[in-house]
């Protein structure tokens, strides 16, 4: 019987096998052929603007080029152009401060409002938890003409602090969901432990609740950075003089002058700003992941 | 170190009462355990007792002093819980340190405590370890060590052992009362496993629907259930119950369950029935209680034969099933003494463990 058992298996297996391989082998290939057509697709506007930024003005301006390559040899004038005679720094500078101030006031806010409306059991806290996240889905094409009437009365209109105001109303109801999420899937007992431990609710949250969640701390405050970093609808409304403009808007304002565009600099200015975006997330991906997944695959 | 008291302990939850009007006295070290069936109340009553849930009525006290309002914090207790909820960015040091740390102890005094539990729960290696690195039996080690080192009045486990695969559990219940002997403390343990109740308990809390059923020692709940929910409830197998009429029989009483059985009743109980004579009863009996003949051919009329419907070998014994009057029973057997599926096996109940229940109240007479 043991004979028969093995005989008849071991006949429709290989073939089986073999057609298993093969048509993993193809899903393989497939999987490399699309990943690397998307590759492609996602990393000719970066490579487009590295090319433009290490070329000379005089090579950008011979129409009778392929844009697509170097010719006349790499140079860095562009980035030192960029850097010495232009308000660059300066826009750099006063994104950096928006942003340190933007990440820093969302994530106490967010925290401490998820903490309130993801654990502790009150009247009315799912309602108020789903219309923070309402609030997010307006958009800040809507909500730019108002703000401007709170920025302009509480006078920080054309000034980056002003920005400091206006960003969190971005950030803090997106980054709030996220923890309320975070703060959701990680077990009752724990908060119930710590209680019993003898700690306060204050203490519960630093010393338990954010050190367990830090990878959706870290995923909250990777958006905030990046809408911060990245806003462009209010600075172009609320500032107006270079010396409080942030990186995004200034880039685009003083480097195009009428229909004049001066590309090499334009491309090396946003691959600066980009710098610090993509540092960021090269280090931190893994925790960003694991921040927005967390509600999905936690129970 | 102090006794629990529970008066007129009500929870409810909108319109539901989870926990119905109970009284429960806990002496000092005493080890009680609250076992019922998923819903009895248990874990809600252990959470009135450690303050985790308020309580709609009635009052708590441990020590003497009412902890009604008490928070957590304040009521001297340690709660192990079932999915460990050890801190998991902490060592287990760090997790067994932390209440004491929040609590203001000196650095020597919090290392020379968590070191002593330690060595209690033999986790002394494991202390630089965090709950990640740590087994299931490791981290429930580490969770009762954050307990004792606070030496709490009261320890309170909430089905610590649940998590744990089954020889596991058969270790840590050992553990856990190998603990206790050494620390005595006054303990309540919830959990809805009869064995464990019976293993571990000083007394039992049986629970149902939101009420005990009966407070007593596993022999008392084992040999004298008061109701038919604590006989069919403790013991494993559960109890076979069958209805029967009970008959005068010349001088003496008999069980009449069918055509072909009627079991005598032992005659120091004839008295304690005799009130009931003629009516409709339940009649219960042990699957330990009812095996093979054992009075080498003498008849005391104990003896019926069936015919098996499945058989379960054990090893050291044979599980046998099969209908009486359609109602399944179980016995326990000796394992050369089954036949096979199908057979007809004679059988002995040992009717000194009878018992007999009114099927309208449920209690036992």
């Amino acid at each position: 019987m043991s004979t028969a058992t093995l005989a008849v298996p071991a006949g429709k297996t290989a073939p089986a096998r073999s057609s298993l391989r093969r048509s993993r082998r193809w899903a393989l290939f497939a999987s490399y052929f699309f990943l690397i057509l998307f590759a492609i697709f996602f990393l000719m506007p970066p490579y487009y603007m590295v090319v433009t930024a290490l070329k000379s003005d005089a090579e950008m301006a011979r129409l009778a080029t392929n844009p697509w390559f170097i010719f006349d040899g790499v140079t860095l004038d562009q980035f030192r152009i960029l850097l010495t005679q232009t308000d660059f720094l300066i826009f750099f500078k006063n994104t950096v401060i928006v942003t340190v101030c933007v990440v820093a006031i969302t994530m106490v806010v967010s925290v401490l409002a998820a903490f309130a409306l993801g654990r502790m059991r009150f009247w009315g806290s799912s309602i108020l938890a789903t219309g923070i996240f309402l609030t997010y889905l307006v958009p800040d094409t809507l909500l730019f003409i108002p703000m401007f009437q709170i920025v302009r009365s509480i006078g920080l209109l054309n000034s980056y602090w002003g920005m400091v105001l206006v960003y969190p109303t971005l950030t803090v109801p997106f980054c709030t969901w996220i923890m309320i999420g975070y703060f959701q899937s990680i077990p009752k007992e724990l908060d119930e432990a710590a209680l019993i431990d003898g700690a306060g609710h204050m203490q519960m949250l630093l010393k338990i609740f954010v050190p367990v969640a830090l990878p959706g701390i870290i995923a909250a405050m990777i958006f905030a950075f990046t809408v911060s970093w990245a806003a462009f609808v209010y600075p172009m409304a609320f500032l107006y003089s270079s010396d409080q403009q942030v990186l995004t808007v200034g880039t685009v304002t003083s480097l195009i002058r009428g229909d004049v565009y001066k590309w090499g600099m334009l491309m090396a200015g946003a691959l600066v700003a980009a710098a610090p975006p993509l540092v960021i997330y090269a280090f931190l991906m893994d925790y960003y992941i694991a921040g927005l997944t967390a509600g999905a695959t936690k129970g | 170190m102090a006794e629990v008291a529970l008066r007129q302990v009500v929870k409810k939850y909108g319109d539901v009462e989870a926990v119905r009007t109970i009284d429960l006295d806990i002496p000092n070290n005493e080890f009680v355990v609250l076992v019922g069936p998923s819903g009895c109340g248990k874990s809600t009553t252990l959470r009135m007792i450690a303050g985790l849930e308020e309580i709609t009525s009635g009052d708590i006290s441990i020590g003497g002093q009412v902890v009604n309002d008490l928070p957590p914090k304040d009521r001297d207790i340690a709660m192990v819980f079932q999915n460990y909820a050890l801190y998991p960015h902490m060592t287990a040091f760090d997790n067994m340190a932390f209440g004491l740390k929040l609590r203001k102890f000196s650095k020597a005094e919090i290392k020379q405590r968590v070191e002593h539990a330690a060595r209690i729960l033999d986790i002394t290696e494991l202390l630089d370890r965090r709950p990640k690195a740590l087994s299931g039996g490791q981290r429930q080690r580490v969770a009762m060590g954050r307990a004792i080192v606070r030496n709490p009045k009261v320890f309170l486990f909430d089905e610590p052992l649940s998590n744990l695969d089954a020889k596991l559990r058969v270790q840590m219940r050992t553990e856990i009362k190998r603990v206790h002997q050494k620390v005595k403390t006054t303990t309540v343990y919830v959990t809805h496993d009869q064995v464990e109740a019976m293993t571990l308990a000083d007394r039992v809390v049986v629970m149902n629907q939101g009420r005990i059923e009966q407070i007593g020692t596993p022999h008392e709940l084992y040999h004298h259930p008061r109701t038919r929910f604590v006989a069919g409830f403790i013991g494993s197998p559960a109890m076979n119950f069958i209805p029967c009429r009970l008959e005068q029989a010349g001088s003496g009483l008999r069980t009449h369950v069918s055509d072909t059985i009627a079991l005598p009743v032992p005659s120091d109980r004839e008295a304690r029935y005799r009130a009931v004579v003629g009516k409709e009863l339940v009649l219960g009996l042990r699957p330990e209680h009812i095996t093979e003949p054992r009075h080498n051919g003498r008849t005391d009329g104990c003896d019926f034969e069936v015919t098996l419907d499945v058989v379960e070998p054990m090893g050291m014994e044979t599980m046998v099933f099969y209908t009486i009057k359609g109602t399944e029973f179980c016995s326990r057997v000796e394992p050369s003494s089954a036949g096979d599926a199908g057979a007809k096996m004679r059988l002995h109940a040992n009717v000194d463990h009878m018992h007999l229940i009114d099927p309208a109240s449920g209690t036992v007479i």
